[in-house]
């Protein structure tokens, strides 16, 4: 017999979910409506006075070689992020999973760098790959190789993907852990006792049974390497050499924050919600099907 | 005796009331800057030295981050009614704090309403003429102003069988040298920090060619951009040549080259005056200050230099009683002595004429050889319509739009031409921009 939950007072139901929909109304829907308010107008940066121009800001934008480059740049930069991020932690995961001795210890350890900020984790590597005073750029030189992300694009592409993946890898590790302790382990034995290799097993029993979590995984990462990377590129590379590392997120925040041109980042960052709402729907329309739950 | 001590501790309680409410009393002025470190030190020194100078008013200096981040900071604290009394605000945000009316008391106003005696005459004129309009009001007090020289490593020149004191007051005696240094096998001949500034701003106004139109937009915001004329050309030209023949080497948008030259490896660098502090401190060679250099086919060059730093911006909506303060601060700050001090410790130029004769009577100059090329460079001749300064909107951006082609030259990308047409084409647009949020 089913037993069901029915709530008699008709008000309950909403009140139980009124802080849920106070929080998003608060902190979503009012920020976003404002972003699209100010998307149509110039204000200048003290607020004393602002200029209609309707969709002005757009045209200004979507006429700009410039911006539209910076699309380019984004789909590259979130697609290293996302593989790297999460291929490499669920190589690690997996590996974890298997070590027996000191598991807990490896786990915390691997669990670690999330806890660093961003605009840290971005000093890091900065650091470490300065080409005047990094440890690593002066090893890459002793080994011949001359290293200057300040000049060359594709190094300094690899390095905001790097510093940006290594902080998103324990994240994804975590998940990834709880999802393989979650598969039976009675299936694998099975496949084992069957002759089934690692790999086989691998690829025919857990990473199906992996893929709500690794779904999960994907929305979420998208989203980090669309909207939280500014912080390690700003210290890093500042969006250059040239244009290089200036993802659409970057140029939000410092069209805004440093340039004070609040109308065009306003439009900006409406056109940015705009297209992660269409991602997100892309993922779930098309890529959640091929979800086992 | 129980008696006696608590009435001893009643008169010890009523002294301390007593005093807090005098110091509540003195009226308190906020003053946010941009400083950390010695700089830091420095400016916490002259508000303590004022504060102890009187009773009536007590300033508050907070650091509120880098530039940019102080700007601001003082932006959204205006928007919320919360704003200081003063702010210092980077030469690059002067167009935009001119702009905002409503937001700022102008210095020259500020001192007519208060009744305090002020000759805005007595600044260096190269200074001054920054932060005034074309009628010759002064709207923010200069306060840290530096302008680019050259940093010679004596040591590297001897090493590559060169005079250290050859001279090196041209750029086609400076590629001379670069070619002798290069052959030698040295890895860094010439580096440089804020190439925007060094390079463009300041390389137009010292050969007397504009930056921008309108003069340099300091007639309206109708401006536009104009550095992409033969001399400017031809000098970005020049680079990318050295560049590409690994006789200059970038080392980032700011003044990351610093320790590059700090350490030895470069031989030459151009970087702000201000960077004084910074090589004496560290560098373990013999350096030498020299005037930047210019082009000596140019006619007309050398003309002046022109300043980077910031000034103090006093802001609106406070009391009367208050501006009287902040005018009595600036004053303060102005004075020769503090002015002449921050000059010797710095390596910012002395902002007034009297600091500067009193750095000179002092002796400094003898003892610091160097140390006076910047000023000299800066007040050699009367500044031009060229030379006066820059009021450009955006510049911050611009500037970046800037910093992003001529990393394009550096590499190899774009030629000189090609990148600084793009770059005022690019910078035009956020003009208008800032035109059409202004009108």
């Amino acid at each position: 017999m089913q037993k069901r939950v029915v709530f008699n007072n008709r008000l309950l139901p909403y009140l139980l979910l009124a802080p849920q929909i106070v929080v998003t109304m608060l902190f979503f829907f009012w920020p976003a409506g404002q972003a699209i308010y100010q998307s149509a107008y110039i204000p200048d940066p003290f607020g004393l006075s602002s200029q209609f121009v309707g969709w002005g800001n757009f045209e200004f934008l979507l006429s700009d070689p410039y911006y539209l480059a910076s699309f380019k740049t984004t789909v590259v930069f979130s697609t290293l992020v996302t593989v790297t991020s999460m291929g490499a932690a669920l190589w690690l995961a997996v590996m974890a999973d298997r070590v027996i001795k000191g598991s807990s210890a490896y786990k915390t350890l691997l669990v670690w760098p999330y806890a660093v900020a961003p605009a840290v984790a971005g000093v890091l590597w900065l650091f470490m790959f300065n080409p005047n005073v990094g440890l690593v750029a002066w090893y890459l030189g002793a080994a011949g190789y001359d290293w200057n992300h300040v000049l060359n694009d594709g190094e300094a592409m690899g390095l905001v993907v790097a510093a940006s993946s290594w902080r998103q890898i324990s994240y994804n590790f975590l998940f990834f852990l709880a999802g393989l302790q979650a598969i039976p382990k009675s299936v694998i034995e099975a496949a084992a006792i069957d002759g089934a290799s690692f790999a086989r097993r691998f690829w025919t029993i857990v990473f199906p049974l992996l893929s709500p979590t690794t779904f999960f995984l994907l929305v979420v990462n998208i989203v980090y390497a669309f909207f939280e990377t500014f912080g390690v590129i700003h210290t890093i590379t500042a969006g250059g050499p040239q244009q290089a590392t200036t993802i659409l997120v970057y140029k939000v925040f410092s069209d805004g924050f440093v340039g004070q041109d609040l109308g065009s980042s306003a439009a900006q960052s409406v056109i940015l919600l705009v297209l992660v709402g269409l991602l997100t729907v892309v993922q779930f329309r098309y890529i959640e099907r091929k979800v086992h739950y | 005796m129980a008696y006696r001590k608590t009435l001893a501790g009643l008169v010890a309680a009523t002294i301390l009331a007593g005093s807090t409410t005098a110091s509540f009393a003195a009226t308190e002025i906020q003053w946010w800057h941009a400083f950390t470190g010695r700089l830091g030190e420095l400016l916490a020194e002259q508000v303590e030295k004022f504060n102890a100078s009187q009773d009536d008013y007590v300033v508050v200096a907070s650091h509120k981050g880098n530039y940019s981040e102080t700007l601001n900071a003082g932006i959204a604290a205006f928007r919320a009614g919360e704003q200081p009394h003063i702010l210092q605000v980077f030469e690059v945000g002067t167009a935009t704090m001119m702009s905002a009316k409503g937001a700022i008391v102008p210095v020259y106003e500020l001192m007519e309403n208060t009744g305090k005696p002020f000759d805005a005459d007595a600044y260096l004129a190269a200074v001054k003429g920054y932060y005034t309009t074309t009628d010759g009001e002064m709207l923010s007090l200069p306060y840290n102003s530096s302008t680019p020289v050259l940093y010679v490593n004596r040591d590297a020149l001897e090493a590559a069988g060169l005079d250290p004191d050859m001279d090196l007051s041209t750029w086609e005696q400076v590629g001379t040298a670069l070619d002798a240094l290069k052959a030698n096998g040295s890895s860094c001949p010439l580096t440089t920090a804020w190439q925007s500034w060094v390079h463009l701003e300041n390389l137009s106004a010292y050969h007397n060619v504009p930056f921008a139109t309108k003069e340099n937009g300091f007639a309206g915001t109708d401006t536009e951009l104009a550095f992409n004329g033969p001399v400017q050309v031809a000098h970005i030209s020049a680079m990318g040549e050295w560049a590409k023949d690994g006789k200059f080497i970038y080392s980032g948008r700011r003044n990351e080259g610093g320790a590059r030259f700090r350490s030895g490896e470069c031989a030459f660098f151009t970087e702000s005056s201000a960077g004084y502090a910074g090589v004496k401190a560290e560098a373990e060679f013999a350096f030498d200050i020299r005037a930047l250099p210019y082009w000596s086919s140019v006619e007309g060059a050398p003309q002046n230099t022109i300043i980077g730093g910031a000034s103090l911006w006093v802001m609106s909506g406070h009391e009367d009683e208050e501006y009287a303060g902040v005018a009595e601060f600036l004053n303060f700050l102005s004075s020769a002595d503090i002015q002449a001090n921050w000059h010797q410790n710095t390596g910012y130029l002395p902002i007034t004429a009297a600091a500067y004769e009193q750095t000179k009577e002092s002796g400094f100059y003898k003892e610091n050889p160097g140390t006076d090329i910047a000023i000299i460079q800066m007040t050699g001749k009367a500044p031009t319509a060229n030379s006066k300064g820059l009021r450009l909107g955006n510049f911050d951006q611009i500037r970046g739009i800037i910093d992003e082609e001529l990393e394009a030259v550096w590499a190899g990308d774009k030629d000189a031409k090609t990148a600084l047409d793009s770059a005022v084409e690019r910078g035009n647009q956020l003009l208008r921009r800032f035109e059409q949020a202004n009108r």
